[in-house]
């Protein structure tokens, strides 16, 4: 028992994490052994250029893809080993997936692109409903939830997106390059959002990104280079002015 | 709460419920209103020649009862009908096939999206059959109804009294069965498309440029 309690809960864990793509006759390693370790309630940013390995990293943390070697560990569950059934289960209740180019379902209001999930995981339409707005209230779209998503704005389909993805509260949250189909001034609206969410909900946030914005609310910052981990940063021992780079970004 | 109670405790709690299935198809189709139209004209088009033919069929038959001429007098014309329904069916099925695949692509992340969200493959595959159905339901009734008063229209040329003398519930069974075919050769034609859209990986929900 005293164990237990001692040990550190681990959201996301991975072990020596490998990844190779065979493409025709060569084989390709995206990931050469990546082992990150994040507690639950804390806010990550993955840093790296493109081609680093960073997003195949984000598709095995989300279960989204296999490694090739090593284990990913969610919560404590090493997901290589779950079927297609309990893969799906994970998405719905475990992950809450944010995207780049908010991905919200077309067809449907903001309301029914939160409740979506609810539905799979089996609550009532009546509750789906009220959690929906619930959620939307808290990500300012209270009065929007009629709204079709090409009669929403970037920032405010990103905001569906986010109560979307905490529509079965899930333990983590996967927020790839959220902030890159923004201008500045919205994007920094969306970290301030993310950022009191992980605050209020005690939710981890995972996010890849090359924006340097995001480091300022980061806890630990996760910088890949090639396939590898290439340095782990506290936020206190960031170095860098994000104030002074800000102008780059827009 | 250990892993394995977690996953016998969740089993039976990832589902679509048919009835929001059927929203969500009602509404995907609605959206595309001239898009889905154009796919439903090859059904009514292939069902309301079937069912032309049919009824033509059957009210001759009355006649031919009537007048007291031999049944299978027309038997090779029969024969070339069969053909030519045979045809068009397997046009329209074809047509639906074709349809059904190009809304998978064009919907690639949509459905990669569900995915994410926690949809199992047969979710995504339940969507598609559930549209095809709707699709090949309302084409067909349509189809049904055209092509019945076609061959109703055309017979009242030949004979007048065709109103008065024909087999009102014969008819309806035909156009019956008609719309019946009409929906299973659209679902049949979804199924592969239907199948190809619940394989596809989450992954490529996050970076497939649109």
């Amino acid at each position: 028992m005293i164990e237990t309690a001692q040990r550190q809960e681990y959201a996301v864990k991975t072990l020596n994490v490998t990844k190779e793509f065979t493409m025709g006759k060569e084989t390709l390693q995206a990931l050469k052994g990546i082992n990150i370790e994040v507690l639950a309630g804390e806010y990550i940013s993955i840093m790296g250029p493109s081609g680093s390995g960073k997003s195949t990293l984000f598709n095995m943390i989300g279960g989204l893809d296999k490694p090739t070697n090593g284990k990913v560990y969610i919560d404590e569950v090493d997901i290589s080993g779950l079927d297609a059934y309990e893969l799906a289960w994970l998405r719905c209740r475990k992950i809450g997936y944010i995207f780049q180019t908010f991905n919200l379902i077309p067809v449907m209001t903001a309301l029914e692109n939160c409740t979506l999930p609810m539905i799979f995981a089996g609550m009532s339409t009546q509750d789906a409903a009220e959690k929906a707005v619930e959620l939307l209230t808290l990500v300012g779209l209270g009065e929007r939830i009629r709204h079709k998503p090409f009669e929403l704005s970037g920032g405010q389909q990103q905001r569906v997106a986010i109560a979307r993805s905490f529509a079965n509260d899930p333990a983590i949250i996967l927020a790839d390059e959220p902030t890159g189909n923004l201008d500045l001034k919205t994007g920094k609206e969306i970290i301030e959002l993310l950022r009191r969410l992980n605050k209020d909900k005690g939710v981890t946030i995972i996010s890849a990104t090359h924006d340097l914005k995001m480091l300022d609310v980061s806890d630990r910052i996760i910088w890949i280079r090639d396939g590898l981990v290439d340095k782990i940063e506290r936020r206190d021992e960031l170095d860098i002015a994000i104030g002074s780079l800000e102008g780059e970004e827009a | 709460m250990s892993a394995t109670a977690q996953k016998t405790g969740i089993s039976r709690q990832i589902r679509l419920p048919n009835s929001e299935a059927a929203k969500i198809a009602l509404r995907s189709l609605k959206i595309r209103f001239w898009r889905s139209g154009i796919t439903m004209a090859g059904i009514v088009l292939g069902i309301a020649f079937l069912a032309y033919v049919m009824v033509s069929g059957q009210l001759e038959r009355t006649f031919q009862l009537q007048e007291g001429v031999p049944v299978d007098a027309g038997a090779q014309s029969h024969a070339t009908q069969i053909w030519l329904i045979a045809i068009s069916l397997l046009v329209s099925g074809v047509g639906i096939t074709n349809a059904m695949l190009m809304s998978v692509t064009e919907r690639y992340r949509e459905i990669g999206t569900m995915k994410c969200l926690g949809a199992l493959d047969w979710f995504v595959v339940k969507l598609f059959l559930f549209e095809a159905a709707f699709l090949g339901f309302a084409g067909s009734l349509l189809g049904a109804i055209l092509g019945g008063l076609a061959a109703f229209l055309s017979a009242m040329t030949q004979h007048k009294s065709v109103l008065s003398v024909v087999s009102w519930s014969a008819t309806l069974e035909v156009l019956v069965i008609a719309v019946a075919v009409g929906g299973v050769l659209s679902v049949v034609g979804a199924i592969y498309p239907a199948r190809r859209a619940g394989k596809m990986p989450p992954a490529d929900a996050m970076r497939t440029e649109m």
